[in-house]
């Protein structure tokens, strides 16, 4: 069998186990998406139940009600494979790091990420939010929030060893998740107001690629760093 | 056979925290007095004989205390992510005191950047606050300085904790250029760069001249706190040393 192959044997291994993994413990799929809905809904009841005014912020509300939801899903990530040993047996078998840390970091976008963008038209429609703003909203979605569960596992894997990593987590994560809300928001908003959105998902695509390529290998570090005390 | 040196002597005897102990205690009343009288002297040009700009008056002579910490709240960071890199790779002790030492002088720097472009901007913009990218990054940057301090503590293990540090502020290395760039990328309220390297500046001798004694006087300043810092830290991780022990005997008998 060739290298190439059997990595990608490898790599969709990973996936096929944490997906079922995360299958079997259902509150750990759910959970996240429940929030992101009663976080969104929490706007209208504090803020103001004012249909224009509902719609003007609804790309924001909603941008930043999946990031928060991503962030509640983060410590889970690595969390039980440390505590088992599975990670320790992860970093001593051959196999490169990367690929076991990119097919997790997939597996959890498709529980969270993709999840979430396929429940924002129910918010969105909640929220007032222009028809004509959805595709831009959707789009946005679809390409942050991989990059959010790629900057997560950073934080995630850096705070694996310790007792108390939720709080951190976001304290760790939030600043480097800014870019991509200024740029998600941004897209949804062009949308909204007829504007041209291709910069935004361009940019959007840019920080995702970028991503894609540097953070396995500081994940991958944190993690040996982490495992290692 | 010679080998050629690629690395002056001194520089990797910087490793061994009693040779880095030593030196930085040479160092330190040699930079102190330049800090004073850099800042001394640059602070009374500046404030006295440095002339009024001609749309914003005197109230653009914030700018001695504004630009210095500004460029020198990005740079500590780099210091920071470049000397957590160092120990990363080649787990040298120092570095990893270096790098921890940066953060607080890096968050307080950074927090007299953000309070002096405040005061600034609420002559000449109207408003403490706007939400522009060069604010927002610089913003980001305290958040991220923040961040690199709550994981240090975190970690009671000192050595996981500086490699922690270190993947997490390279990681935010990301934003210096964000910062950098930010006036030139979108079209904000916040002016363009005083200083560039290859650049005449548009301002007079007199109005820049005073400014490049306070960026200097400013990198002196860190200096200090960075060597009173760093001394510290060795002394309170050495503490078990032999040396540390002789030198604490002889100077409290």
């Amino acid at each position: 069998m060739s290298e190439g192959r059997a990595g990608e044997m490898f790599f969709w291994g990973v996936l096929k186990r944490d997906l079922l993994l995360s299958f079997r413990r259902k509150s750990d799929l759910v959970n996240p998406l429940i929030f992101f809905l009663m976080v969104a809904s929490l706007f209208p009841l504090g803020v103001s139940p004012e249909p224009t005014f509902l719609a003007e912020v609804a790309p924001g509300v909603i941008w930043v009600a999946a990031l928060l939801a991503t962030l509640l899903s983060l410590d889970g990530l690595f969390r039980s494979d440390f505590e088992d040993g599975t990670l320790e047996q992860t970093l001593l078998s051959p196999q490169p790091l990367f690929l076991v840390v990119l097919a997790k970091v997939f597996a959890h976008w498709m529980m969270t990420g993709l999840a979430l963008t396929l429940l924002s038209p129910l918010l969105a429609v909640m929220l007032f939010l222009p028809a004509e703003g959805m595709w831009g909203l959707m789009a946005s979605l679809l390409l942050g929030t991989p990059t959010l569960s790629l900057i997560g596992a950073i934080g995630a894997a850096l705070t694996v060893g310790l007792r108390k990593g939720g709080v951190l987590i976001s304290l760790l994560v939030l600043p480097l998740y800014i870019p991509v809300l200024i740029f998600g928001t941004g897209a949804a908003q062009a949308a909204i107001t007829g504007l041209p959105i291709a910069g935004f998902l361009a940019l959007l695509g840019a920080i995702l690629v970028l991503g894609l390529v540097l953070a396995p290998f500081a994940i991958a570090a944190a993690l040996r760093i982490s495992a290692s005390s | 056979m010679a080998e050629k040196k690629w690395m002056p002597r001194w520089f990797y005897q910087l490793a061994s925290p009693r040779w880095c102990y030593d030196i930085t205690g040479k160092l330190l009343p040699l930079f102190a007095w330049t800090a004073v009288l850099l800042l001394l002297g640059g602070t009374a040009w500046a404030l006295a004989f440095a002339p009024a700009d001609y749309q914003q008056g005197n109230s653009f002579r914030i700018i001695y205390i504004h630009v210095p910490s500004a460029i020198l709240a990005q740079s500590c960071y780099m210091l920071m992510a470049i000397a957590g890199a160092v120990g990363l790779i080649w787990k040298m002790k120092v570095a990893d005191m270096v790098a921890k030492c940066c953060a607080p002088i890096g968050a307080s720097i950074a927090v007299l950047a953000l309070a002096t472009g405040a005061i600034w901007g609420k002559p000449t913009w109207g408003a403490w606050w706007v939400w522009d990218a060069r604010l927002t990054s610089m913003l980001i940057l305290l958040f991220l300085y923040f961040g690199v301090m709550a994981l240090n503590s975190a970690i009671e293990n000192k050595t996981t904790a500086a490699q922690s540090t270190a993947v997490l502020s390279l990681v935010g290395l990301v934003n210096i250029p964000i910062i950098k760039y930010s006036v030139e990328w979108w079209n904000t309220l916040h002016q363009p760069a005083t200083f560039t390297l290859t650049e005449k500046p548009a301002m007079p001798v007199e109005m820049w001249m005073p400014l490049l004694i306070m960026v200097l006087g400013f990198y002196c300043f860190f200096a200090v706190a960075m060597m009173l810092r760093l001394r510290n830290e060795i002394v309170s991780r050495e503490r078990r040393s032999g040396w540390v022990r002789d030198m604490i005997q002889t100077q409290f008998r």
